[in-house]
């Protein structure tokens, strides 16, 4: 009995220690076949190139277009996502009857279940051309509409997130505010969203880090041309569309060009994990604020 | 215009700002639909069903993407469940306090933040080149596999949590095992909320296209699956390809695709919230 005990104990434990080692096997994958890399290219020329052209004649290994590309598709999203988002999240918290909070809330989370690929064809066929009939030189594929239709799908994100942050401050917080005669609107600006602001931080850094990572969209709406530009209206490339785009290809293992996408992913990697580790020490640190 | 008034003023203007706010993201989820619907119903008939993929946008179909979707979901899920329930289990029940259970929560919430693409970069290494499984079915649901065990391992973490101590005492009292109480006790009665994490999961895999493109699972598959080591497509890389194209006739089939894609999410969706919402009203501490 005893012994058969201890075996599932050390099953269970040998399943939740796989864990650590998916961890420990992406950052060895990126980092073995990124050091190879960098064996060929120097590190210096992959910072601070502005081109990045790996699969034609003439080779230059800068990531800094793609990372320019990352960059603008995910300000854009957050641009309309934030305001959207947050609003959402106060207006629900603070002015919406329950009934219509109970509704709205999870017809809001079928924006976050839809598959990414779908949007990118609703960027494409819809968005663009909508954006088109108003700013004549949008081309096919640009960033505006990528970044717009990526912004609706993490408001989501941002509004349940935010909304339980300003849900955890202390009632007294809210009933003191009221009670000095502050409206709806000066207690949430003066009183709520200051004393969530560290969930509404942690909120707004897991929506970039969710934008940075993603692909299918930005694949089929913004483009495949890397490009070092902040103009929203040209095609641009991210770091996730080349990975996808090489993989279409068929370049053979082992070669260079096979190589630059482990380094434009753990380029991603590095960018994920940073975003995501500041958001968990946020939250470690505010955590018992109140408590 | 007093400031009392002034203030109150602002007050109703951002609580319509909040309504339009709070309407704009369902307006546009029912413009696409709407969208999506006109453009592909039309061409879903039993033939798009059941035809193979082709040149020829009016004869293809999403026979071998439909399999090949259904068979990921059924390997990954056996692949991941095991593995994330009980890897839940042992935080919650078994490694509680130690430190090894602290560093493990940390990194699984590191996990579930990973970009999916970056998991087909694991995925490609791993499965496709090491163990020399290549672009079959069996790397792209082990790579799906991996990608989803975050959601189970947490939801099944939180299942278990909400078991009342009270439980475990009364099995432990009646001389019961750790194992034997969480088989009997535990597990029943956290039952429905980790099977609403299950259905999740499925619901993200369904969805997934890069980390399979990553792998090298094709776009074009003259014929369905029938094995685990066989090349497959599924639904969304299916979908990504024929948005790729310039003829009209593949987006009409591309939206046709999606809406049967939408389908499957919703229902997985839907049946998730059906599960969560009838357990918590039967299971009352």
């Amino acid at each position: 009995m005893r012994v058969q005990e201890k075996i599932i104990e050390g099953l269970l434990w040998l399943s939740a220690v796989i864990t650590i080692l998916v961890t420990v096997g992406i950052i060895w994958v990126l980092l073995s076949e990124s050091l190879t890399f960098f064996e060929e290219v120097s590190i210096v020329d992959f910072l601070t190139d502005t081109q990045w052209t790996p699969l034609f004649a003439d080779k230059h290994f800068g990531i800094l277009p793609l990372v320019a590309g990352t960059m603008l598709t995910t300000a854009i999203a957050i641009a309309v996502a934030l305001p959207i988002g947050l609003t959402i999240a106060i207006y629900l918290n603070t002015y919406a009857p329950p009934a219509f909070r109970a509704t709205i809330k999870p017809m809001l989370e079928i924006l976050a279940t839809i598959p990414t690929v779908v949007y990118g064809f609703f960027a494409l066929t819809v968005v663009t051309p909508f954006l088109q009939s108003f700013i004549p030189n949008l081309a096919g594929f640009n960033s505006l509409s990528a970044g717009m239709v990526m912004g609706i799908m993490i408001i989501p994100m941002i509004s349940s997130l935010s909304e339980d942050a300003i849900s955890a401050v202390p009632k007294s917080l809210r009933e003191g505010a009221y009670g000095m005669g502050a409206t709806k609107f000066q207690t949430a600006f003066g009183v709520l969203v200051p004393a969530a602001s560290s969930g509404i931080l942690v909120s707004i850094i897991l929506a970039i880090s969710r934008a940075v990572g993603e692909t299918m969209l930005v694949a089929i709406a913004a483009g495949q041309q890397p490009r070092l530009t902040a103009n929203p209206l040209v095609p641009i490339e991210t770091i996730t569309t080349y990975i996808v785009q090489v993989s279409l290809g068929d370049v053979p293992h082992g070669s260079l060009e096979y190589r630059t996408i482990f380094a434009a992913g753990l380029t991603l990697f590095v960018f994920t994990f940073t975003l995501n580790n500041i958001s968990f020490w946020i939250r470690k640190k505010y955590q018992e604020k109140y408590d | 215009m007093t400031n009392s008034e002034l203030n109150r003023l602002k007050d109703k203007a951002f609580q319509g700002f909040g309504i339009f706010c709070t309407l704009i993201g369902l307006v546009v989820l029912a413009i696409f639909l709407l969208n999506i619907l006109i453009d592909g119903l039309g061409r879903i008939d039993w033939n798009f069903l059941n035809n193979l993929p082709s040149r020829r946008a009016e004869r293809a179909g999403i026979y071998t993407a439909w399999i090949g979707t259904l068979w990921v979901l059924v390997l990954s899920s056996l692949i991941a469940f095991p593995l994330g329930i009980s890897a839940g289990i042992y935080l919650e029940e078994y490694g509680k306090k130690n430190r090894l259970a602290s560093f493990l929560e940390v990194n699984i919430s590191n996990l579930a933040g990973v970009p999916s693409i970056i998991y087909g970069l694991l995925g490609l290494e791993i499965f496709a080149r090491m163990m020399a499984l290549g672009g079959s079915l069996l790397a792209g649901s082990l790579t799906l596999a991996l990608l989803v065990l975050p959601i189970i391992i947490v939801t099944t973490r939180e299942s278990i949590k909400a078991v009342p101590r009270s439980i475990r005492d009364a099995s432990y009292a009646l001389g019961a095992s750790k194992w034997q109480t969480t088989w009997y006790q535990v597990l029943p009665a956290s039952f429905g909320g980790i099977l609403t994490g299950v259905i999740l999961a499925l619901s993200r895999a369904v969805g997934e296209a890069a980390p399979l493109i990553v792998i090298g699972a094709l776009a074009y598959v003259p014929f369905a699956p029938s094995s685990p080591m066989d090349e497959f497509t599924v639904l969304p890389i299916q979908i990504f390809n024929w948005i790729s194209r310039p003829q009209a006739a593949f987006a009409t089939n591309a939206a046709a695709a999606i809406i049967i894609l939408l389908f499957i999410t919703f229902m997985l969706n839907g049946i998730a919230v059906y599960l969560r919402n009838k357990w918590q009203k039967k299971v009352k501490w």
